[in-house]
């Protein structure tokens, strides 16, 4: 977890697999979304796989993750089945919520997957409060939170960094900043537009790094998280990265010129990953070849499992709202 | 058209990116739509030639509707098409726990349910609610209970203005001399017979789950039908005495016993007993039992009877031995329905069985012609669907 | 009188508000360059300028508070806030402030503050996006509530607030932004406090406000085909409360059911029940029913969606039963 990234060809050939994974399970998620399999709001991660895929290899099975609405990719590089993921967008009872959340709200706490928030940060106490948990307990872990750039408006950002730095708590922040808050470019809602200064604010170690670059983001996450480990308290770490599609289904993109998209299209973290690979010696094109059709096969395998899923019985409705009385 | 938006159901195509004869691969926009959130691109999701435009810039159409026809490349994953919700329908809303029994005994104790709304009208109207019998679920008395009240007392006959607190005493007394006359004058004699009620009451349940809940039949309408047809057989005990012999009367006009809350019993006339439907008698019955616990009763109801029918069965009574109302030549009993010992075909089995009594005039009939009429009304109730 | 939706209604009020009064300016989330979450606040910013339509960063809870600063220094600020969800972070600036100053000042000061939310349920957008919580806001005295259930509303309490000194908070059910119906060309404001009976009826009263209104009409439809003939009060106003207009329409009819998509449990229903009971107790020939939401937070899946909300078939129901008919 912690140190430099050993990049032998099985992890490297594994970090492609994730992120192509994320890719095309996003790609088959738009389509059922435009035919009716998938309802509500559905945001993509296209874009950002690197962040995924590069942070979660410095977050262990005994760590917590917090993230946002825009979760299929941290949801998946945790290694929640993706067909319980479609299943939960279908919501069908074999979701990992059960039904009941849909697309901003997976949750799995058996790999300490702590939702899927849809208030922009809503879910950042709730990692402070992980945290605090694991500290009076002295469990070794820390609790990786994920936000997006938005939510450094919000004041629980601000409060909840303050009091993570104040009880020096084991909280990775991972600020995800694609450069919008939904319509609102980032120079248009903050004054200090470099995230990562705003640790300083709070007496808190930070870094930035290129999100569009897995292996970068792989080894500044795992020095990040070598320091919270260490007992130094949170930090702080800001990925630029940039989603290529709009904030949800329903953008008409008003807000960005089609030509920024082009140029971040450009640094598509799948293939400049791909395009180094070679000259490391671990891709060959049946490599590759390989990659797509497994993942073409899982992401089929997990619309078949979603389509096959029961609906849960309207007679439980009321169910999951308190605990079920023992007798 | 694609669903683009969290609930969006018609869209409007306002400019095609590709024409006919164009390839498309996986990704390409192909077209943009004017929905509610704004322009949003259209992509494909799967490779090939257009070959067909179907829908024009400009157009709106419900999501689902073909815009394009495009010629796939072989192997082309096969594209998916808009389906209508998939997830169960609801359930139709569930009814509420139906209606247990139809109209029922008034509570005897307690105090009975009456809307704030009733409890109005009646004070204002001067209506003693002691004496209704609410309609509503659960017997609860509300305004059209009231204003039905209030109709049949404008109905009723001028009496002499009695005082409210002498009617009962009144009541007794009158009853109370018929009655020793009828026992002074009229040689009683007695018949009873045991019948079972099985027949008759299976078919009563069938037939009442066709009803609807205010037109169900009790069972005690099937015995004064039974009764009243029994008597088409054995005339005679549907006579008048007047005088020193009896007239057979024209029509059958069975007298119901109504017991009158305060004590007391009148017994007013069904008339062309034999002649109503079912689901009339039982409608007349209500009404009857209604007015004479309102006091709306007419005084030719009281007069026409030909015979009398009186049920203790409800009090818990298994057989009665009833005097006759004069000017009338008998009286019919019968007792409460028990399930007892019963042989069929040689077998022991348990039956629901009913007494039926007879009380009857010996000057105008005897045992035999009575015997006869108590087999015709068994007969009658085991074919229950012919009544 | 033109006909056009209900979010074209809110614009043209906002238009006249920002044309007549130059004390007015709109602020809240994407309402500028976005277009607004639902297209309400639509090329404002191209008519009136970044200064009197501003984009905020997601900070409700500030940017309600400084609403309320600017309201006090003069200003006519109209706070968007996206949805009544996100208003739950504001909470403490709208009951500690707004709904107060007033009374703490002695009557020195008041609050002339309008705050537009989008309300309600029944896109699929689950639990956190799903919230009908103008019931709760009615529970306060000093601040005033109004849901509008037309395009006319729409547009005429807008400007009705515009003129009231004290602060006005709008519920707008988000499933009727495309609703089309007759507006005013003129700034004709409505009365707040004051109920519209939408149908007349002998039978019973149907009582409802915003969103619910269209399956109250449609249940009072379905309900005269049997021969019930349902009078429908929509209430426009939730505090104050027009329960005079409600009161004369028990007074014929002896009989009300009351929809509210609130929770049941403290609902608003709950309120006007009790004030029937109130004024109108020996009128009644039968217990004032309330067709409300289920007690579950929003499920996603759509059938578990439509139990949980009232139904034009639960309201008719509803009706039935207490007519003691069944079916």
């Amino acid at each position: 977890m912690t140190g430099e990234p050993v990049l032998d060809r099985a992890h490297g050939l594994d970090l492609l697999r994730q992120m192509v994974l994320i890719r095309r399970f996003e790609e088959k998620a738009a389509e059922l979304y435009t035919v009716g399999k998938i309802r509500g709001f559905l945001h993509l991660y296209i874009g950002e796989e690197a962040v995924a895929v590069g942070t979660m290899q410095a977050v262990g099975p005994d760590d917590n993750i917090v993230a946002t609405y825009r979760e299929h990719g941290q949801a998946l590089a945790r290694g929640i089945p993706a067909g319980s993921l479609m299943a939960e967008m279908y919501g069908k009872a074999t979701g990992c919520s059960g039904g009941r959340g849909g697309s901003m709200h997976f949750f799995d706490v058996s790999r300490r997957f702590y939702g899927g928030h849809a208030i922009v940060g809503g879910g950042l106490p709730i990692a402070v409060g992980l945290a605090l948990a694991d500290k009076l307990r002295s469990r070794a872990a820390l609790t990786a939170c994920f936000f997006g750039d938005g939510a450094v408006g919000e004041g629980e950002f601000h409060e909840s960094l303050n009091l993570a730095a104040l009880w020096k708590l084991p909280v990775l922040f991972l600020c995800e900043n694609n450069l919008y808050a939904m319509g609102t470019g980032l120079s248009r809602h903050q004054s200090q537009t470099d995230i990562r200064r705003k640790a300083d604010a709070y007496a808190m170690p930070a870094d930035v790094v290129d999100g569009m670059d897995v292996l970068a983001v792989e080894a500044a996450t795992r020095r990040a998280a070598a320091s919270v480990r260490g007992g130094d308290g949170p930090f702080l770490l800001e990925l630029r990265t940039y989603r290529f599609r709009a904030h949800s289904m329903a953008d008409p993109e008003l807000y960005r010129a089609k030509q920024e998209v082009e140029e971040w299209k450009a640094r598509d973290p799948i293939a400049l990953y791909i395009a180094r690979l070679p000259e490391m010696g671990f891709l060959a094109d049946p490599d590759l070849a390989a990659i797509e059709s497994g993942v073409a096969a899982e992401v089929d395998e997990a619309v078949r499992f979603a389509e096959a899923g029961p609906w849960e019985l309207v007679e439980d409705l009321t169910r999951h709202v308190y605990a079920p009385v023992t007798s | 058209m694609p669903i683009l938006t969290a609930d969006m159901s018609a869209g409007t195509l306002t400019t095609w990116r590709k024409k006919a004869g164009d390839t498309v691969k996986r990704g390409d926009i192909i077209a943009e739509v004017e929905t509610d959130k704004g322009l949003i691109d259209v992509e494909v999701f799967t490779g090939g030639t257009v070959e067909q435009i179907l829908v024009q810039p400009g157009a709106t159409v419900p999501t689902g509707t073909v815009l394009a026809i495009i010629r796939e490349e072989p192997g082309a994953a096969p594209a998916l098409a808009p389906t209508p919700s998939v997830p169960p329908a609801l359930p139709s809303p569930v009814s509420a726990t139906k209606q247990v029994a139809p109209a029922q005994a008034p509570s005897a104790a307690g105090r009975a349910r009456v809307s704030p709304l009733a409890r109005k009208l009646a004070a204002d109207l001067g209506i003693d609610l002691t004496t209704l019998h609410g309609a509503g679920p659960g017997g609860v008395i509300r305004r059209e209970d009231i204003e039905r009240a209030a109709a049949m007392r404008a109905e009723a006959p001028v009496k002499e203005p009695r005082p409210l607190l002498d009617r009962p005493a009144r009541l007794r007394q009158t009853i109370g001399a018929a009655m020793a006359r009828s026992k002074r004058e009229i040689p009683h004699y007695y018949l009873s017979a045991t019948i079972d009620m099985h027949r008759a009451l299976t078919w009563l349940n069938e037939e009442n789950l066709t009803r609807s809940v205010t037109d169900r039949l009790l069972y005690g309408v099937l015995l004064i039908k039974a009764v009243a047809l029994a008597l088409r057989q054995v005339p005679e005990l549907n006579s008048i005495w007047r005088g020193a012999e009896a007239v057979p009367s024209a029509g059958i006009h069975v007298g119901v016993a109504v017991s009158l809350r305060g004590g007391g019993l009148i017994a007013p006339a069904l008339h062309d007993t034999d002649r109503q439907a079912l689901g009339d008698l039982m409608r007349s019955f209500r009404d009857l039992v209604h007015r004479a616990r309102s006091g709306g009763v007419k005084s030719s109801e009281l007069s026409d009877p030909t015979i009398t029918v009186t049920s203790l069965g409800e009090q818990g009574v298994e057989s009665v031995f009833p005097i006759i109302y004069p000017p009338q030549v008998a009286i019919v009993g019968f007792g409460k329905i028990a399930e007892r010992p019963w042989s069929v075909d040689g077998q022991v089995v348990s039956r629901p069985l009913i007494v039926a009594t007879l009380a009857a005039d010996h000057r105008v009939s005897d045992g035999h012609r009575a015997g006869l009429f108590l087999a015709a009304v068994d007969r009658l109730l085991q074919e229950p669907a012919r009544l | 009188m033109t006909k056009m939706t209900y979010r074209d209604a809110i614009r043209e009020g906002l238009r006249e508000a920002l044309r007549s009064d130059p004390r007015v300016f709109l602020m809240g989330e994407d309402v500028g360059r976005y277009g607004g979450s639902f297209k309400v606040t639509y090329r404002l910013l191209e008519e009136f300028g970044p200064e009197r339509v501003r984009d905020t960063p997601l900070s409700e809870s500030t940017f309600l508070g400084a609403g309320i600063g600017a309201a006090l220094g003069g200003m006519r600020p109209i706070v968007e806030i996206m949805t009544v969800n996100f208003s739950l972070l504001a909470l403490d600036q709208i009951v500690n402030n707004a709904a107060t100053l007033r009374h703490m000042s002695g009557g020195q000061i008041g609050v002339p503050l309008i705050v537009r939310m989008a309300t309600g349920g029944g896109r699929q957008l689950a639990a956190q996006h799903s919230h009908s919580l103008e019931g709760w806001f009615a529970h306060i005295p000093g601040i005033k509530i109004v849901a509008p259930a037309t395009p006319a509303d729409a547009k005429g309490l807008l400007l009705a607030a515009l003129g009231d000194p004290d602060p006005v908070f709008i519920f707008e059910h988000a499933t009727l932004y495309g609703l089309e119906g007759e507006v005013e060309d003129e700034a004709v404001p409505s009365e707040i406090g004051k109920a519209a009976v939408r149908r007349t009826g002998e039978t019973v009263t149907l009582i409802t406000y915003g969103g619910s209104l269209g399956k109250t009409l449609q249940a009072a439809d379905q309900l005269a085909v049997e021969g019930i003939d349902a009078e429908v009060i929509d209430l426009r106003s939730l505090r104050p409360l027009d329960i005079s207009t409600v009161l004369a329409s028990v007074d014929k009819t002896h009989r009300a059911v009351i929809v509210d998509e609130g929770w049941r449990m403290c609902s608003f229903a709950a309120e006007v029940s009790a004030q029937i009971m109130e004024g109108g107790f020996y009128n009644l020939d039968a217990p004032v029913a309330r067709v409300c939401s289920a007690e579950v937070p929003m499920p996603y899946a759509k059938h578990m969606e439509d139990a949980a909300l009232p139904q034009a078939a639960t309201i008719a129901q509803a009706v039935r039963q207490m007519l003691g008919a069944h079916g």
